[in-house]
């Protein structure tokens, strides 16, 4: 199983440290999301890893091997970094033959990504006339032409309708479970709670998490209960002196902390108190987010 | 899990292919290689009117320099600019676009990749240049022969290498402007600089300082162009050394070339 192994990795741009001594482990069979605020960093160590821009300090290795090492290096690493990056008036099968040719591979492979990204009807049209949605695809095409265990797209929903982005997050879950190494980099964090198995947090250049989804969920999860009853006086009373802390939420609801919604259910029904809402509150993945970035934002701006 | 990977390593004879498959999907390629003999060949008729005109007016010492193999060679003044701007989109439209990350992600060796792009365009501007300049050389015999004014056969003594000194001009100018591209990046700082080397610094080369003289024995425009003429200038005497130092400075701007585009960041 092939993996991208990132050691110390820096990259300055003249006095500005734009990656700072970042390490992790892209894992194969599943998505990681790379995600920060657009300027963190994430494209820079994109294009470290393939090969593009030479990092300062540190190492990038896929499967053991720098990029520059590998002997057919689309048929190891597929990548999309920029949708808009084909010649308008090359058409779209001519675009991928140069790419499939430059690496020996059979012509029958652009045949079969144009099948699989949808675009067989398109294939002899000039790109210049191509959607986002379609250059997208374009781009998906080209990172497949060599069957690579390893994919790497740059934000590749950015933009896209919602019908776009529900077909690349599932076109992303489907190289996963195929067995592939998948990097999808995004500055949006929902995005990536319904793809993502495991993400990477950068800002300011600097890893803030490197942790599966439930578990970035879980910890910072210490959460509240939402709850309504017809008795509210009474049971938060009731709630209190069992030692949870309450307080009014929106449309006469209780918010409770300090006792799970099962403590909460065994009481109500102890006491014959009838529950008509009982909801765990978990913060959101944009919550958590936006606290741990807070303090590596570019430019914040001020709350009107 | 890929039957692919078995596949051998990525020769250079595949990067080539994959240059070439770009090159000529490209329409702008091809209204560029129409535009070549169409303005090359189009001013060659247009020139060709005149020059018998002149001719008449002529002093017998005036018709002993009468040259007409360099005259119907002339179009090459402007056909470089279009040779030139076909070889600077060989590697600046990558920049403009992005897919120079594409290409270069695919074919992570750098060297390898400009190294194609010169070997596709020497070969199209080769064949491009040899046959634009061999048929601007028999229109323009043609026509003089119509008006009545002396003509030069191929077999004339000197025709044939100022003929196909021509074409090489051409081809060397294309690979001049594909290092232009790698070095700038952009198309229009590699066009103009391309248009100051070959129209301004000859034309400003009066004012230069002495110790710059020597320079332009050997500048496009100015003494490497000798080789077209087959009456001797005694400025020039060796024309085809004059040439071959200009192509050497051509392979130091490709060397220079070479080293930016490993160095750099893209």
């Amino acid at each position: 199983m092939t993996t991208i192994e990132v050691h110390g990795l820096t990259k300055r741009y003249g006095p500005q440290t734009v990656v700072d001594d970042v390490s992790f482990t892209v894992g194969s069979g599943q998505v990681t999301g790379f995600l920060g605020p657009n300027g963190a960093g994430k494209s820079t160590t994109m294009r470290m890893i393939l090969g593009l821009a030479a990092p300062d300090r540190g190492s990038v290795t896929i499967g053991g091997r720098r990029y520059g090492d590998l002997p057919v290096p689309l048929t190891e690493v597929g990548a999309l970094l920029d949708a808009g990056a084909v010649h308008g008036s090359r058409k779209a099968y001519e675009h991928l033959l140069a790419l499939a040719v430059s690496n020996g591979l059979p012509r029958r492979r652009v045949h079969e990504v144009l099948a699989r990204t949808g675009l067989e009807d398109v294939a002899g049209k000039r790109a210049g006339g191509f959607s986002l949605g379609m250059r997208q695809r374009l781009g998906i095409a080209a990172a497949l032409l060599g069957e690579p265990e390893v994919l790497i797209f740059d934000e590749p929903v950015n933009g896209l309708d919602p019908e776009g982005i529900r077909w690349v997050r599932g076109f992303m879950r489907s190289l996963a479970r195929e067995g592939r190494t998948v990097l999808v980099s995004s500055h949006l964090m929902n995005e990536m709670v319904e793809t993502a198995d495991h993400v990477i947090v950068i800002g300011r250049g600097r890893l803030l998490a490197d942790t599966g989804i439930g578990e970035l969920m879980r910890a910072d999860g210490d959460g509240t209960v939402l709850l309504r009853t017809p008795d509210r006086e009474a049971f938060a009373l009731r709630l209190t002196a069992a030692g949870a802390a309450v307080r009014e939420g929106s449309e006469s609801a209780l918010v409770v902390s300090g006792m799970t919604s099962g403590e909460i259910g065994k009481l109500a029904a102890y006491d014959g108190i009838v529950l008509t809402e009982l909801t765990p509150q978990r913060p959101s993945l944009e919550d958590i987010f936006m606290a741990m970035t807070r303090d590596s934002l570019d430019y914040q701006g001020t709350a009107a | 899990m890929s039957s692919l990977a078995a596949s051998s390593d990525v020769t250079f004879a595949h990067t080539v292919r994959a240059e070439w498959v770009k090159f000529r999907s490209l329409r702008s390629t091809w209204y560029a290689l129409a535009c070549l003999l169409a303005v090359g060949l189009g001013i060659t008729a247009l020139t060709m009117d005149h020059v018998g005109q002149e001719y008449a007016a002529m002093t017998a010492a005036e018709r002993r320099d009468w040259d007409p193999t360099s005259l119907s060679l002339r179009s090459h003044l402007v056909a470089q600019l279009v040779i030139g701007a076909l070889g600077t989109l060989v590697v600046t439209s990558e920049y403009a676009t992005g897919l120079i990350r594409t290409s270069l992600i695919a074919t992570p060796s750098r060297h390898r990749v400009l190294a194609a792009k010169l070997v596709v365009t020497a070969g199209v501007a080769v064949v491009v240049s040899q046959a634009l300049m061999f048929a601007a050389f028999f229109i323009g015999q043609g026509l003089l022969a119509a008006q009545g004014v002396p003509n030069a056969g191929l077999g004339d003594p000197g025709v044939l290498s100022a003929v196909a000194g021509a074409g090489l001009y051409l081809s060397a100018i294309g690979l001049l402007a594909v290092g232009l591209g790698t070095i700038t990046r952009a198309t229009a700082g590699a066009f103009a600089t391309l248009v100051g080397i070959v129209f301004l610094v000859p034309s400003l080369a009066p004012l230069f300082p002495s110790w710059l003289q020597w320079l332009l024995d050997f500048w496009p425009g100015a003494g490497a162009t000798a080789i077209v003429a087959t009456v001797p200038d005694p400025a020039y005497p060796h024309p085809w050394l004059n040439f071959a130092g200009m192509c050497l400075g051509v392979a130091a701007v490709l060397a220079a070339a070479f080293v930016v585009l490993r160095r750099r960041d893209v």
